[in-house]
């Protein structure tokens, strides 16, 4: 065996070696303390946000979003409408996903169009009045949040389907409008699952 | 809010680095200069078996990075292989061979570029034990890299450039572990999930089914971005609304990807005993970075194409909450810093912004780049710049000190063809060869058009380049484009990293000639002008051809 050899040699047992620690120490404890961390000081969090209804069953997370569709797909006219999504059959949160459909193909041309028809005739609105975010899927194809523009353009069409006034709706609304982080990052949005829950809520105690 | 927007997010981003760089600057050069070791690294050594005293001649440490690298290597594909016997796996199959090895090759190679979909490809155990351990390490090792470069510098007269063993250990423990917990915890506050759950099923609101899934997201969160890594623990990555809440978590995310690049120029100004020299790099970056980030602000904004014309704005593919300013902000950062992370999808970008990481990635990953590669990069680059100055008058160059020979400059012209031959000869052969063109044109691409053409480009830049975000619509997970972008990711990663290692023990063997009226100053504005003018023109010269076919054939017609 030359000295070359030893010293590969050698320098492949460092190595096993150095491998070995760091994954211990990088991969398992330090994966370890800040799980325990996350359970034990912010387990709100680092369980997922979770949202429950009225009866305290949990019904998703307020960061992912979720359809308000029938079984046949048809939008609930007495739920506010979340973005089109992109992850799997649609709000998919085991395959997180955006179209990736580039700015000239045809199909994102053609489902654009078609959204916004279909948003129109669903709000009873000029198609020309549909925001940019009610017509596009988003990247992660959950994204739990709309623009305030296209809450503001279903308050009409939610607060008849409750039997609702446009006032008590759009109060809603107005509560669950998130402001630009830090007043200036970002953009303003509406939590979509949880202004819907709050609406179940309100109707609930009305009796209607 | 619009350019306002655009220029206070901006602001908050360099204010805080303005602030933060110093200090932590100069404390990765304490790290790597002192002689004193922590307790807990003196066990290391001796369990390891190295002397953290002795120092190595640049074949010593080069052999160390390979060997290391090596064994991360084959322990991440090992992993993959195993995966349906390793525990929280979620009763997940054994990866592929030609997925594992691209993704062993990526993460080993800090470039994170992902073939699969993480929820359906890999559980907990391969990512805690195999993904998050390369984000540390190779981040690690980028930095050692960059830091023997530095000694090559500031030393004289010696066959040695440091202890790859000591900086990899000191890198690990000192820099990279404390800064992923603060951001890990910060990101938990933010809303990032840390568990072992897996998915839980729940009924909807409208009686529908959802699974919600969980896993330890923020630890590797954390270090994918502070390592420039960039691999999602979800496939839509930052987009993910579980790795990246809100619009306050985007810009510590953006943070966390700029925290080392950004300072380690302060540590090379520390190192070679010359601050300014730090500063004229920096400058250089931030000329770079500011300019690719108003572009691709000015583009997505404007939205022109027929699809985003259509929608009245380019949110296909963006989060509501970052909106326009908070996807340009994150893809300039994170594909100027080789980490690859996305929080919006760059294929469905306008087809002229979508050029704009492409030419990021082109630009050699150097403004800032990548954790120690974007350092090592620019300083070759510098080394090409006083060169090029040294033609223009007839001296012979000089860069701090050291003469600029010919072992130099050949090593440095081999550096910088390394990358661009990997990107151009990949996306060549992907359509020249008969078989291979049938499957990427009926598989790979997802697109119609030059737009497909564009993914293809865009693969290999990404890969040779270690960056690791990626067109998404493309299907990477084929035989060919797993193995063609694995080599990629490899050579591009290794080569100029044995290049770079044999310059600095090039430079650290000689002595150094004193400044003469003929030294050209490399710390004033009429260098970084030079330098900027240098990264510019190599990029335009060698890619302008293959953009005419791809995002600028979209975009201006």
């Amino acid at each position: 065996m030359n000295a070359t050899t030893r010293s590969t040699g050698r320098t492949l047992g460092v190595a096993v070696r150095a491998m070995t620690v760091l994954t211990l120490l990088l991969g398992v404890g330090y994966t370890a303390a800040i799980t325990g961390v996350g359970q034990f000081v912010l387990p709100a969090q680092a369980d997922g946000s979770l949202v429950r209804d009225g009866d305290g069953t949990v019904v998703g997370s307020a960061l992912i979003g979720q359809g308000f569709t029938d079984a046949e797909g048809a939008p609930l006219p007495q739920y506010v409408q979340p973005r089109p999504s992109a992850a799997g059959d649609g709000w998919d949160g085991a395959a997180s996903s955006g179209s990736n459909l580039g700015p000239e193909n045809p199909d994102l041309v053609a489902a654009i169009g078609e959204r916004r028809a279909a948003v129109a005739a669903l709000e009873g609105v000029d198609p020309a009045d549909v925001p940019a975010d009610a017509v596009t899927a988003s990247g992660s194809g959950l994204d739990p949040h709309i623009s305030p523009e296209y809450a503001d353009l279903q308050v009409a069409r939610v607060a008849a389907a409750r039997g609702l006034s446009e006032k008590e709706v759009s109060d809603l609304v107005a509560r669950h409008t998130e402001g630009r982080a830090l007043g200036y990052l970002g953009e303003p949005v509406v939590d979509v699952l949880e202004l819907n829950v709050a609406l179940d809520e309100s109707t609930a105690e009305l009796g209607r | 809010m619009g350019w306002v927007g655009a220029v206070l997010a901006l602001g908050t981003v360099a204010l805080v680095l303005a602030v933060v760089h110093r200090s932590f600057g100069d404390y990765m050069a304490t790290v790597y200069t002192t002689p004193r070791d922590w307790r807990v690294e003196r066990g290391l050594y001796r369990l390891l078996g190295v002397d953290p005293r002795s120092g190595q001649t640049w074949q010593a440490y080069a052999r160390g990075v390979l060997t290391f690298s090596l064994v991360g290597l084959l322990l991440v594909y090992a992993l993959q292989r195993t995966q349906q016997w390793l525990p929280y796996s979620l009763g997940l199959p054994a990866v592929a061979p030609d997925l594992s090895f691209n993704t062993a090759a990526s993460f080993v190679g800090n470039t994170n570029w992902q073939s699969y979909s993480p929820e359906q490809t890999v559980g907990y155990t391969v990512q805690l034990a195999g993904l998050a351990v390369q984000n540390f390490v190779s981040a690690a090792v980028g930095m050692a890299v960059a830091v023997a470069l530095v000694r090559g510098f500031a030393h004289r007269r010696t066959g040695t450039i440091g202890n790859f063993w000591v900086d990899l250990v000191r890198g690990s423990l000192r820099i990279l572990l404390p800064l992923s917990v603060v951001g890990a915890v910060v990101l938990m506050i933010g809303g990032v999930v840390q568990n072992f759950d897996g998915f839980t099923d729940v009924t909807t609101v409208a009686g529908g089914a959802q699974s919600i899934p969980g896993g330890p997201v923020a630890s590797q969160e954390a270090i994918k971005l502070l390592g420039t890594n960039g691999g999602g623990f979800f496939n839509a990555n930052s987009a993910h609304p579980f790795e990246n809440p809100t619009a306050w978590t985007n810009v510590v995310e953006v943070l966390l990807m700029l925290a080392v690049p950004f300072s380690l120029p302060r540590t090379f100004g520390r190192m070679v005993g010359d601050l300014r020299q730090g500063y004229a790099i920096l400058a250089a970056v931030g000329v770079i970075f500011v300019a690719s980030f108003a572009a691709l602000t000015a583009l997505e904004s404007a939205g022109s194409g027929t699809a985003p014309q259509l929608a009245g704005g380019a949110m296909e593919g963006k989060e509501a909450r970052f909106g326009i300013v908070g996807t340009t902000l994150f893809a300039t950062t994170s594909t100027t810093t080789s980490t690859g992370a996305v929080n919006a999808m760059h294929d469905s970008f306008t087809a002229l912004g979508g050029m704009i990481p492409m030419l990021n990635m082109m630009l050699g990953e150097v403004a800032p780049g990548g954790v120690g590669s974007g350092l090592y990069g620019m300083l070759v680059l510098a080394v090409i710049a006083v060169f090029v100055a040294g033609l223009l008058v007839g001296r012979t160059p000089e860069y701090l000190g050291k003469k600029i020979g010919p072992r130099e400059i050949k090593l440095a012209s081999l550096y910088i063809l390394v990358t661009p031959t990997l990107v151009l000869a990949g996306t060549a052969l992907s359509f020249a060869i008969p078989a291979v063109r049938e499957s990427v044109v009926s598989t790979t691409i997802w697109n119609p058009g030059v737009h497909g053409m564009s993914e293809v480009l865009y693969a290999f830049t990404s890969a040779a380049s270690n960056n690791g975000s990626a067109f998404a619509g493309i299907t990477a997970n084929t035989p060919w484009m797993n193995t063609a972008l694995g080599v990629a990711i490899l050579l591009g990663r290794f080569v100029p990293i044995v290049l770079v290692l044999a310059l600095a023990g090039s430079l650290a063997r000689q002595d150094k000639v004193p400044a003469t009226a003929g030294t050209l100053p490399t710390h004033r504005p009429q260098f970084v002008g030079l330098l900027v003018g240098v990264v510019v023109i190599l990029t335009a010269l060698t890619y302008f051809p293959v953009l005419a076919l791809g995002p600028l054939a979209e975009g201006l017609v």
